[in-house]
């Protein structure tokens, strides 16, 4: 007699292992099949199209009522499986009991609802099977929004999908970029700009923070504030193994059921396959690994040999129009090499990830058409040595092309802008080009491109190669930094034209040759990214050098130093009170007066930081900037106040200026001074920005220096009122910010532009004068703020500087 | 023979970040990519011990913080014109976990 075969989940993991067992062993057993869901096994992986509306739920069933006749299976569909009970050997539904001799559980995996507030609202639903479809297109029928929680496979395929319905979409993705267990930033940059071209919203490092609404969901919350409408917000934020019963049952359990080579699960009666169980500690969500599971399953079943084998799975997305494929595990081994390819102007993308002469991982975005052959180099773990040189181009071409140094400019848009100063676009420089303008010269006469500041030279000229091709020899430039071939320039100017708003996009437009840059680029970019984009625009911590990532100066030995900031150079013997507790309390080897009026305290540990500055915050102190690349400190004399020959509120002016400046970030630091009168005791005629006071107003220096070099301020303006200096100075230094070149100092970046040019840009145009104030102020709105406030909040609630171990306490061998 | 031991979840490190585990040779430096390898070396550069922890991390190398030597997390070798070398620790990744070979962490170094 047939034994009797109970099989729990009526999947595309049971489906095919039954049509397998079925094909070489038809009368074997005796089968029942239990579904939770209403209907037998379909392509689930084709929801997504049904969704969309490409498909019919018909076209992707895959065992219709006629296969489980023919095959005498006992269907008990829309009958879930409530406890098993091993010791009878039989499960438990709702219809009653069922005996078994093997059961296979598989039962796969259900959506993971993220626990906040209102996730169990009407309105608030998964992505897993029919059911939860249906539900979406009735949501759809009236339009409205829909939220996704979740930037991976399933909330993008469902985002596209509701798009297509009719529906406005936002996805909320907590990471920095999309489905970051597949695609690199780099990817994640082009499949956001491509999602976002189809009007779909997408926020990424989304913290949500509830659900809100009454009798069914209308909004989502999230950390910061920000709350968005919400007809109907899916959860597509990860799925978990749907292993409750056989928890219950007491099997073996991890993350998924555990089961052997064999598919045996700690009772040798019971077997489970599919997305529900942990094979060698892995739990698989794609189906090429669980129908290997099957074969597996069905040979075990007919008691021939058989051991399933981790394979290599790959991803694609299925959404329309998106080409995308990713394989190999990005997180695991060293010894790896980068191989990496961009072409802006297409929107490609692709990176080969090397150990030891063979392909481990695979990204490609926009050109997928070796993906094939590459993910069969990786299978089959063939040594690429002999093509390395041109791997990256593809089975098709032998020829070792190099990366196209004009593929950023190429890439522009007609309409992008070049020359910032005279508003003019790349299409009107082809145009002159075209019409004979065939050198910098001409092409300055006819346009007025790179006319002013000349910021845009470099890319003026390489609009002219690009045009006349050999006909005309650009002067080389230095790029920034290996990494590209661009100047600091050229890219300031691309980043605002093309609205690149993230690292990443950077990168990817501007066909950086490195995946991630260097520690020349990062910074720099890092900087005009902040600069041009201030609220949009997330500060990148990683791309920071070791001072300003610490808030603090690194010394030779490895310690910090803290310098707390003295406005306008004026302290209260309750600060000094502060400082000295301090430096008693955290043993502080050396206290110092600096050359910038405030006090440093040198030989801090890492570790004593963030007490340190929470002691000095509570005295009302905050950081002095003494690290940064931004505003230091503004000097300045006893003035009118106390001084016999002050003519002016020195002091007062430099208060107010530093309170000002603070916190603000700019290419190199920036040092100011004011002086009560041409006596000059703060020292004003060497500072980035010095005010003398004199009788009749205030006169304001600029492009002054002394540390590697020595150089008098020059005369920006004199003018009658403290609110004219100050708007002077502020409108100097953002001028500076949105066009020096990181890493130079006001000086050097006044001798490329001349002080003319500055001088119309801030002197003689007041409207833009005002205009350049409000951008500063705009920026400041984020950045003046105190960062070892925040720091200290931060390490206080979730450390991330001591010790990740501490092996010394560890037994020895 | 390895004795790993577990130290941290990957996810303790920042992205193109370190941080350091405390042994008895001195702090060794845990270094998470951008594409989530993980390396472990000395915490101190060949050129003056600077703390390569506290430098930048770009694809598998790291500026270090004090005179920008660069230093290749898989070789543990300072790149470029500069010489000198950083010793290496294994290290692997399992279920988000990294695990370092301690092997000659754990005991006292010799006097
Ligand atoms: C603390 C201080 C010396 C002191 O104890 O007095 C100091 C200390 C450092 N200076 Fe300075 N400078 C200090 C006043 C100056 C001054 C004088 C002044 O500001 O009135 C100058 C000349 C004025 C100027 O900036 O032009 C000065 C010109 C420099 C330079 C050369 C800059 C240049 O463009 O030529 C550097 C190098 C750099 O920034 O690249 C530098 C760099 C440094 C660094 C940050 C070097 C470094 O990267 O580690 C030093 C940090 C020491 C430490 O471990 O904390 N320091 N440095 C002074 C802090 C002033 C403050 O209150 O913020
Ligand atoms: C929208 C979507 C798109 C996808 N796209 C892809 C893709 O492009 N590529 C890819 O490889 N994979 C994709 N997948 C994943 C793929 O569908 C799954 O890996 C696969 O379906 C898992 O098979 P399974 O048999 O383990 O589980 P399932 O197919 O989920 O089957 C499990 C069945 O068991 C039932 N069940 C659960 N508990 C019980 C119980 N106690 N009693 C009775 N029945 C029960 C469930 O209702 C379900 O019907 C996608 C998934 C979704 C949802
Ligand atoms: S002059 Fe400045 S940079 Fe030079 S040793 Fe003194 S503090 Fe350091
Ligand atoms: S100590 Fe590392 S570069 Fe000098």
């Amino acid at each position: 007699m047939a034994q009797k075969l109970v099989v729990i989940g009526a999947g595309m993991a049971s489906g095919r292992m039954l049509e397998v067992l079925l094909k070489s062993a038809p009368e074997a057993y005796d089968i029942t099949l239990f579904g939770a869901e209403p209907r037998g096994n379909y392509n689930r992986i084709m929801l997504s199209p049904v969704l969309s509306g490409e498909k019919d739920y018909d076209e992707i069933v895959t065992h219709d009522g006629n296969w489980y006749r023919e095959n005498a299976i006992t269907c008990r569909f829309n009958e879930a499986v409530v406890k098993i009970d091993r010791k009878q050997k039989r499960v438990i539904s709702a219809g009653g009991v069922c005996e078994y001799d093997k059961l296979v559980i598989a039962t796969g995996s259900a959506s993971f609802f993220i626990p906040v507030m209102g996730n169990d609202l009407p309105g608030v639903i998964g992505f897993r099977d029919m059911d939860d479809v249906e539900t979406m297109l009735a949501a759809a029928k009236t339009g409205g929004e829909a939220v996704i929680i979740g930037g991976g496979l399933l909330g993008l395929e469902a985002a596209a999908a509701l798009k297509a319905q009719g529906m406005r979409v936002t996805v909320l993705h907590l990471m920095g970029h999309l489905m970051e267990r597949q695609l690199d930033a780099a990817a994640g940059y082009l499949l956001q700009k491509e999602l976002e071209s189809r009007g779909i919203n997408v926020v990424c490092n989304a913290h949500t923070k509830a659900i809100l609404g009454h009798e069914r969901a209308d909004a989502v919350l999230l950390e910061d504030g920000t709350i968005i409408g919400a007809d109907l917000v899916v959860m597509a934020a990860g799925i978990r193994p749907e292993s409750r019963i056989a928890v219950d049952a007491g099997l073996h359990v991890e993350r998924g059921i555990v089961v052997d080579d064999q598919m045996q699960t700690s009772d040798p009666a019971i077997y489970a396959l599919g997305e529900c169980v942990e094979h060698d500690e892995v739990v698989y969500g794609l189906v090429a690994p669980l129908y290997d599971m099957a074969k597996v399953l069905a040979k075990t079943l007919t008691g021939q040999q058989a051991g399933f084998v981790a394979p290599a799975v790959s991803t694609k997305l299925k959404v329309t129009g998106v080409d995308l494929f990713s394989v190999g595990d990005f997180a695991e081994g060293d010894g790896r090499e980068d191989i990496v390819f961009r072409d802006p102007a297409r929107g490609v993308y692709k990176r080969i990830i090397l150990r030891d002469e063979r392909i481990i991982g695979v990204v490609m975005y926009g050109d997928t058409t070796d993906s094939a052959w590459f993910f069969g180099l990786l299978k089959e773990a063939t040594n690429i040595a002999d093509m390395r040189e041109t791997l990256i181009f593809g089975p098709g071409f032998q020829g070792g092309a190099s990366a196209d140094p004009l593929a950023a400019v190429n890439a522009l848009p007609d309409d992008a802008e070049i020359c910032g100063c005279n508003g003019v676009c790349k299409s009107t420089i082809v145009m002159a080009i075209n019409a004979g303008a065939d050198d910098l010269g001409a092409v300055k006469a006819q346009t007025k491109a790179s006319a002013s500041c000349g910021n845009c030279t470099g890319l003026v000229e390489q609009l002219l190669v690009a045009t006349l091709g050999d006909g005309f020899e650009a002067p080389k430039a230095r790029p920034i930094c290996g990494c590209t071939d661009l100047t600091h320039e050229d890219l300031r100017q691309i980043i605002k034209s093309r609205q690149l708003k993230t690292m990443a996009g950077v990168m990817q437009e501007c066909g950086w040759k490195t995946s991630c840059g260097c520690a020349t680029c990062r910074p720099a970019l890092n900087f005009y990214l902040l600069v041009e984009w201030p609220l949009e625009y997330k500060d990148d911590e990683q791309s920071r050098l070791v001072n300003e990532r610490n808030h603090a100066n690194i010394q030779k030995d490895g310690t910090f130093s803290v310098m707390p900031r003295m406005w306008g150079g004026m302290t209260t013997p309750d600060e000094l009170r502060a400082i000295a507790d301090a430096a008693d309390k955290f043993n502080v080897p050396a206290v110092h007066v600096t050359g910038g009026q405030r006090i440093d305290l040198l030989g801090v540990q890492k570790d004593d930081l963030p007490e340190i500055w929470a002691d000095l915050n509570a005295a009302g102190m905050v950081s002095g900037h003494a690290y940064s690349k931004g505003l230091r400190t503004v000097k300045t004399c006893v003035g009118s106040d106390f001084c016999r020959f002050g003519t002016q509120d020195s002091t007062g002016l430099g208060i107010k200026l530093e309170k000002t400046l603070w916190g603000s970030w700019t290419p190199h630091k920036v040092k100011l001074a004011v002086s009560g009168c041409p006596r000059n005791c703060a020292e004003a005629t060497c500072k980035d920005v010095g005010i003398i006071c004199v009788d009749s107003g205030y006169e304001v220096g600029v492009a002054g220096a002394a540390g590697m070099d020595l150089k008098k301020t020059e005369a920006l303006a004199k003018v009658a009122t403290e609110q004219e200096a100050m708007d002077l100075a502020v409108a100097f230094i953002q001028l500076y910010r949105e066009n020096a070149r990181y890493l130079d100092r006001p000086y050097k970046w006044v001798a490329k532009v001349g002080l003319d040019w500055v001088i119309a840009q801030v002197v003689d145009d007041t409207d833009n004068r005002a205009k350049l104030c409000a951008r500063f102020e705009l920026s400041q709105s984020v950045y003046r703020a105190d960062p070892w406030a925040a720091l200290a909040k931060r390490e206080n609630e979730d450390p991330t500087w001591p010790p990740l171990a501490d092996l010394t306490l560890e037994a020895a061998q | 023979m390895s004795h790993w031991i577990d130290i941290a979840a990957l996810t303790d490190i920042p992205p193109r970040g370190a941080r350091v585990v405390k042994t008895r040779h001195g702090c060794v430096a845990i270094f998470r990519t951008h594409d989530d390898r993980v390396f472990a070396l000395d915490d101190a550069c060949p050129h003056k011990n600077g703390a390569l922890s506290e430098g930048l991390v770009h694809d598998a190398s790291v500026t270090c913080p004090l005179h920008g030597w660069v230093i290749d997390l898989k070789t543990g070798l300072a790149k470029g014109a500069d010489e000198g070398e950083v010793k290496t620790y294994a290290l692997k990744l399992e279920n988000g976990r990294i695990l370092l070979d301690a092997t000659h962490l754990l005991n006292r170094p010799a006097a």
